[in-house]
């Protein structure tokens, strides 16, 4: 018997459930792991997403390359950053996005985290 | 019989292989971090190490979401590196050490850890960049036995389990009939926390109280839940489960450890790093 856990605020572990709703999406972010897959993915997006089966959820969350939507339907981190490496970006530009912050102040806020 | 020397541990982070292909060393942002592994090289200088016991996690290289073992043991005569599609240059292979892989197979088998065997394996940077740390030049001149423990999708392995896994590996190794030097490395940790509104939690405190306790009072973490642990570390903090394993690999060594060097830096990309030394004493 499981029981529900308290939930830690901005926080949504890779549980069985995320892991359920997530498949596709996460299968296709494992595919960016071949540069030709990557190239695919950049040359006609659409297709590239309806081949995996995404659904409208995860197929908006990409378009919009929002890292909060793309969780929300089902996004596993390590997955999703190989989705980011195609755009180039790094962990601080994605947690900037999801703290609505600047990569600045993010980076700001790591730094005063070592104070 | 072989003999366990110690046991180290690193963080992994995609980017610091990005930093040692551009030779970023002596960057300012990237020097405290660097300059935690001369300590480190000058011990496994001196106590040349012929075999290395990788605890680490996959990132979704070698194992995707299809098939996700708990606990993984690598067979193979040798482990590629592959691209992980972020940008980073890909390693050469690393020669595997089968004797002793079927060893630890057999060992944790015989002990109930109902392990997945992989005579395949590819190995991402959380296996490759400690190597790299630690061996710099040219070839990596030790053999590696990479054991991956599941940090990516809940339900993790426990703290107590995960304890009890590091344990039997050391005493694989101590049993193992060999003449062979091994070392236990962690790769990891230690708090981070990459997704969500909560991403760039560091939690100092608790880091600190942890690397301590490898010393003297290796079982303190094994008292959380892994949901505490997400709390006090962050959903990829968790990784301090491979901490924990290699510390308790030391036990089977003997009843004392002393810790000869620590590295803790903040921030590297989003993560509170650490490198440590412990050698059997």
């Amino acid at each position: 018997m499981t029981q529900a856990l308290p939930k830690i605020p901005g926080t949504t572990p890779f549980d069985g459930e995320q892991a359920r709703k997530g498949y596709a999406l996460n299968k296709m972010c494992f595919s960016f792991n071949d540069e030709a897959n990557r190239t695919a993915f950049l040359s006609d997006e659409e297709a590239y997403m309806r081949k995996y089966g995404l659904n409208e959820q995860q197929a908006a969350a990409i378009r919009a390359r929002n890292v909060l939507q793309l969780i929300a339907a089902g996004g596993n981190a390590y997955y999703l950053a190989k989705f980011a490496g195609i755009f180039k970006l790094d962990m601080q530009d994605i947690g900037a996005q999801q703290t609505g912050m600047t990569k600045e102040q993010f980076k700001a806020k790591l730094v005063a985290a070592g104070q | 019989m072989a003999q366990l020397i110690g046991g180290l541990g690193t963080s992994h982070i995609p980017a610091i292989g990005g930093a040692i292909h551009k030779g970023l060393q002596q960057d300012p942002y990237w020097k405290p971090f660097f300059d935690g592994f001369p300590p480190i090289r000058e011990w496994l200088g001196e106590k040349k190490p012929d075999v290395v016991v990788m605890f680490y996690n996959d990132h979704g290289l070698n194992f995707f979401l299809d098939k996700m073992p708990t606990f993984a043991v690598g067979a193979a005569p040798e482990y590629n590196n592959a691209d992980e599609g972020w940008g980073i240059p890909t390693l050469p292979p690393f020669k595997g050490e089968l004797d002793l892989s079927w060893h630890i197979i057999n060992t944790l088998v015989e002990k109930e850890f109902d392990i997945v065997t992989c005579q395949e394996m590819l190995v991402d940077h959380a296996c490759t960049l400690p190597l790299k740390l630690f061996w710099p030049e040219g070839d990596c001149p030790v053999t590696v036995v990479p054991v991956c423990i599941n940090t990516v999708q809940f339900p993790l392995p426990k703290a107590s389990r995960v304890y009890a896994m590091g344990r039997a590996v050391g005493e694989a190794i101590k049993s193992w009939d060999s003449s062979k030097k091994v070392a236990v490395v962690a790769s990891g940790g230690l708090s981070h926390q990459l997704d969500g509104e909560r991403a760039g939690f560091i939690n100092k405190a608790f880091d600190l109280q942890f690397i301590d306790s490898l010393e003297t009072n290796p079982e303190w973490a094994t008292q959380f839940s892994i949901h505490e642990l997400v709390e006090k570390t962050g959903t990829q903090g968790v990784e301090l489960l491979q901490w924990l394993a290699m510390r308790a690999a030391l036990t089977a060594a003997g009843p004392k450890v002393t810790r000869l060097h620590t590295n803790y830096h903040i921030p590297i990309s989003n993560t509170a790093t650490a490198a440590l030394v412990l050698e059997v004493a």
